[in-house]
Parts: C-alpha cells; structure tokens; sequence
C-alpha cells in the first residue's frame, strides 16, 4: 500500500524534499517504526530523523502519538514541534 | 456562533476584522482581540524577517476544531482567527484572534486559549532571517505549560 508523506520545516530541509510516495514496508506498523524505517534510507533521512523524540506527527491532517498504527494513512507528516502563533 | 478562519499571506486590518464581529447587532457586550506581532530583535539579535511555513489543509482544520472546542467551553457570539504566512517583516501583524461575547469573561478566556493552542498546536513553523543566516525557531516550553493549563476539562481527543 502507498502513502504520501510530507516534511515541513527543518525536517523537510534535512530530508531535501517536501513529500513523496512510498511503498509502506511490510513489518511497518506505527509512525516511531516508520521514522526508524526512514531514518536507515540513507544520509539525509538519518539526519532528520536522528532524534525522532522531538519530531511530531500527524496522519491525515491529525495530530498523532509515535505509537500510532499507520494502517489505512492516506497521508503521514513529519515536522518539528510547532512554533506559530 | 459566527466563525471565520482565514489563512494568508496578505497583512490583515484588525479593527475592521472586529467590527465585522458586532456590526448590527446589540447583543455583544465585550470584544476582545489579540494581535502577535513580528519582533525585530530575537534572543538579543537584531532580525530581518521571519518566513512562517505552514502545513495547509492540516492549520485550518485544526484552527477549526479549536475554535469549536472554544465554542463549547464559552459562550461565544463570534470568533475570527486569521494566521499569516510566508516572509513577515519586524512590526507588521502575524496573527489575530478576534472573540465577541455577551461578557467580557468568555471573550477573555476564549482569545487566550485559542492563542495558547494555536502556538502549540497549529501547524506552522517561524524561521528567523538575522545577519548570520536563517534559522528554525525552536518551540518554547512556556507555550507548552500555557497549552496544557486549559487541559483539566480538555474534550479534544487529538494526541497532546
């Protein structure tokens, strides 16, 4: 199954890009599997996702915990905690 | 409830934005409105700009949501929220949380709990422009522990 993913802010510059589309990998179940799975696709990804404790979630458009179960995403982001108002 | 979200790049007039809130009708006793503005000097430096990035689809629905769950908690006449993105300069206007209510208790409470959620949890992200280059701004914990004070009653089932 694919899924849109989507990187904002110092996440999407370390990544290099702001989305793509993946091929969930089998085995992958929850949003901290996915970031540890991203983490190992080479340099870039290595380095944003280094310290996955301060990365957020969210899966389509909802805020979620890295204990989140990915089945059925349409659309994962990854981003740095928030900083507007 | 009138309510209006409004994402966007062009600069907004907060006093018109107010009275579009109590324009014919008598029934709003207190207006408040919150106004964030760029500063021009962070952690001691002087600053450029700052380039607020968003997520969109996702800052609006969740300013949404908020806004209802204000709805709920007091009892509001009206609430507007416009957040601005792309390059802002120091002085010019981010964000306006504008709420109408019969009292002036709910309008206060409203407009300080929208902000508090809006900072921490309204997807956008502030980059500072200074001589030394561009940098992410980093979340404060202060927004955190004022997000979470209005937790005790808190019906909203997003993951905090």
């Amino acid at each position: 199954m694919s899924v849109r993913l989507r990187y904002f802010a110092w996440v999407r510059e370390r990544v290099g890009k702001p989305e793509e589309v993946i091929e969930t990998p089998s085995g992958i179940k929850t949003v901290s599997e996915l970031m540890a799975w991203l983490a190992s696709r080479g340099e870039e990804y290595a380095h944003a996702f280094e310290n996955p404790a301060v990365i957020r979630a969210a899966i389509d458009h909802r805020h979620v915990r890295p204990d989140a179960a990915i089945k059925d995403a349409g659309e994962i982001a990854f981003f740095p905690p928030m900083t507007g108002g | 409830m009138k309510a209006t979200v409004r994402l966007q790049r062009e600069p907004f007039d907060a006093a018109a934005e107010a009275a579009k809130l109590t324009r014919g009708r008598s029934d709003i006793g207190a207006v408040v409105s919150f106004t964030g503005i760029c500063r021009g000097v962070e952690d001691g430096e002087p600053i450029a700009a700052l380039t607020l990035e968003h997520y969109p689809g996702m800052a609006e629905g969740e300013i949404e949501r908020h806004v209802i769950e204000a709805g709920k908690r007091w009892p509001l006449l009206g609430v507007t929220v416009i957040h601005r993105h792309g390059r802002i300069a120091p002085g010019e206007d981010i964000v306006l949380v504008v709420t109408a209510s019969s009292h002036r208790e709910a309008a206060f409470a409203a407009a300080e709990f929208l902000m508090d959620y809006l900072k921490t949890h309204a997807p956008f992200w502030k980059q500072v422009e200074k001589a030394g280059g561009k940098t992410w701004i980093d979340a404060k914990a202060t927004d955190d522990t004022a997000a979470e004070r209005w937790k005790a009653s808190h019906r909203h089932e997003a993951a905090e």
